[in-house]
């Protein structure tokens, strides 16, 4: 209880509270249920492992594997997409800076669903891309509904969770650093990657965690753009949880996608000091 | 030589990040395209120009109801996020205390942490609980999420902030509370502001947290998702429009008034 009187811990009580009541509660509540027989409502009976031993039997796992490789490639297609721009924001930019990291930022507040519904505009049938192709006598078919389109809006819904954390990590490398490894002779090659990219590790290391940790829990891409080509494991869930009403199911499935989750978050965030990354001297 | 490398290089990372600007606000244009149509169905090239959609979007008295309850969900998680937020983040970033390391992994957790899974954890936990399911069971929901987010906001405010204003104050006699009202607020302030803009525009934009625990209210997220699925109307495009420009001006303005707001403080310490 002493503890309690210093400013610091006494500040952290009321977020503490919230984060027991709304994050470990209900994450336990979910392990609680993902132990109890299939299709039962009530936490109070003998715990079993049923479910999960149904979610490797059944096809469940499929849709697991499908969600953790498109995330991978949303990563992967999202680094090569955005290095250039934080780049831009960090060392081109100058005055700028600040109102292209607004327009970065501005799309993160507008729902996701409606900003792929501004997708499903543009490429469908008659729609803005194939209407004005149209009229100049091209009439491909629609991207709409396959694979690709589902990393597409993948892409595009995540950028920013890549773009912000690459940037800030950019900005860590020192000019001085730099300019003596240039003084020093290296080539541009050589400081990319022995002084670029190692000191802007934390950053970029954040991005990719992010935007993973994100695009593995994606499941309005797939089923507004790809008319649901594909099921990703959050609508396996979605569909346990409402027409399957097999609650416990649904609770083995998240359980799972929890531990890959939290095993790769604490993973990698063990191995960073937050004050350096957010700033402080 | 050299420069004129350098001047080609710069240009090609300012065409890529344009395009990828471009990339970002294409379907905002395609939804305000849609939503100035006066037929039915869309079509492009647009046969039929018109505002009658927005007439009607605005006239019903369903998307009235809609509006009333996002906005009241956004208000109170704005106002309560904003609270616990600030003192988190004095914890997070200006004191140093045992255990502080821990917390702030903590503090991250939610962040980094799939939407959808949270919001379902959320239905069982209130199931397991016996509470019914309302906007305020929302509110809760997006607290979870939106209070570490506005803490990191204000955590950034507050590893610029030098200790020794306060115990400036201290010293010269202050309260506790005075310290905190005239020290502290005051200067933190930029970051409590942008904490309240993510706050308000985070929780009005959600959909996966309000998907599961709204019960039998609707917020506009999740009548959009309903409409997308089940079948077309112009009134999508009508709202999402509106959703998209209200926050780019609320965004602005807000970074507007901060830019403003400092400049004029700048001036005042100068006089």
């Amino acid at each position: 209880m002493a503890m309690l009187r210093q400013p610091g811990p006494r500040n952290a009580i009321p977020l503490m509270l919230l984060m027991l009541v709304g994050f470990a509660a209900p994450l336990l509540a979910v392990i609680g249920f993902s132990l109890v027989p299939a299709r039962s409502f009530s936490l109070w009976q003998m715990p079993t492992l049923e479910n999960y031993a149904g979610v490797f039997s059944g096809t469940n796992y499929i849709s697991f594997v499908y969600s953790l490789v498109f995330a991978a490639l949303t990563v992967i297609v999202l680094a090569v997409v955005c290095y250039p721009v934080a780049l831009g924001l960090v060392r081109v930019f100058g005055k700028w800076s600040m109102f292209m990291s607004l327009l970065f930022t501005i799309p993160l507040f507008v729902s996701e669903n409606v900003r792929l519904y501004g997708w499903v505009l543009f490429f469908i049938k008659n729609g803005v891309l194939l209407g004005t192709l149209k009229t100049i006598g091209i009439e491909p078919e629609s991207w709409l509904f396959t694979q690709s389109i589902i990393l597409f809006g993948m892409v595009y819904v995540y950028l920013p969770f890549m773009l912000f954390p690459m940037t800030l990590g950019i900005s860590m490398v020192p000019k001085e650093t730099r300019d003596a490894a240039f003084d020093l002779g290296a080539t541009r090659w050589q400081v990319f990657r022995e002084v670029d990219l190692p000191l802007s590790m934390p950053g970029i290391t954040i991005g990719f965690l992010l935007s993973f940790v994100l695009a593995v829990g994606a499941i309005a891409e797939a089923k507004v753009l790809g008319g649901q080509r594909i099921i990703p494991v959050t609508h396996d869930i979605e569909i346990a949880f409402t027409y399957a009403q097999n609650w416990p199911m649904g609770s083995a499935l998240s359980v799972l996608l929890m531990l890959v989750v939290g095993v790769l978050v604490l993973v990698v965030l063990r191995r960073f000091d937050l004050d350096t990354i957010l700033g402080k001297k | 030589m050299e420069a004129k490398q350098t001047n080609w290089r710069n240009g090609l990372v300012w065409t890529w990040s344009l395009a990828v600007v471009a990339f970002l606000y294409l379907p905002s244009v395609c939804l305000l395209l849609a939503s100035l149509t006066d037929s039915r169905y869309f079509t492009f090239p647009i046969t039929k120009w018109g505002l009658s959609w927005w007439a009607k979007t605005f006239n019903s008295l369903e998307i009235h109801a809609l509006f009333k309850t996002s906005i009241s969900i956004a208000l109170c998680v704005t106002v309560i996020s904003v609270v616990i937020a600030l003192f988190g983040a004095l914890a997070f970033a200006r004191y140093e205390w045992k255990g502080r390391s821990i917390y702030q992994k903590i503090v991250l957790l939610p962040i980094f942490f799939p939407q959808s899974v949270l919001g379902l954890a959320l239905l069982l936990w209130f199931n397991a609980l016996g509470l019914d399911l309302s906007w305020k069971s929302a509110v809760f929901a997006h607290l979870v999420w939106i209070v570490p987010v506005v803490t990191l906001v204000i955590s950034i405010q507050v590893y610029s902030f030098d200790p020794a204003l306060e115990e400036a104050a201290y010293d010269l006699g202050a309260t506790r509370w005075q310290v905190f009202r005239e020290v502290t607020l005051p200067v933190l302030f930029p970051g409590i502001f942008s904490g309240m803009l993510f706050a308000f525009l985070l929780s009005w934009g959600n959909f996966p947290l309000s998907l599961f625990t709204t019960g039998a209210d609707t917020t506009i997220p999740e009548y959009l998702y309903a409409k997308m699925v089940a079948g077309y109307t112009p009134g999508v495009p009508v709202l999402g429009t509106v959703n998209t420009f209200g926050a780019a001006f609320l965004l602005l303005g807000g970074y507007g008034l901060i830019l403003w707001w400092r400049r004029s403080r700048i001036g005042d310490s100068k006089e």
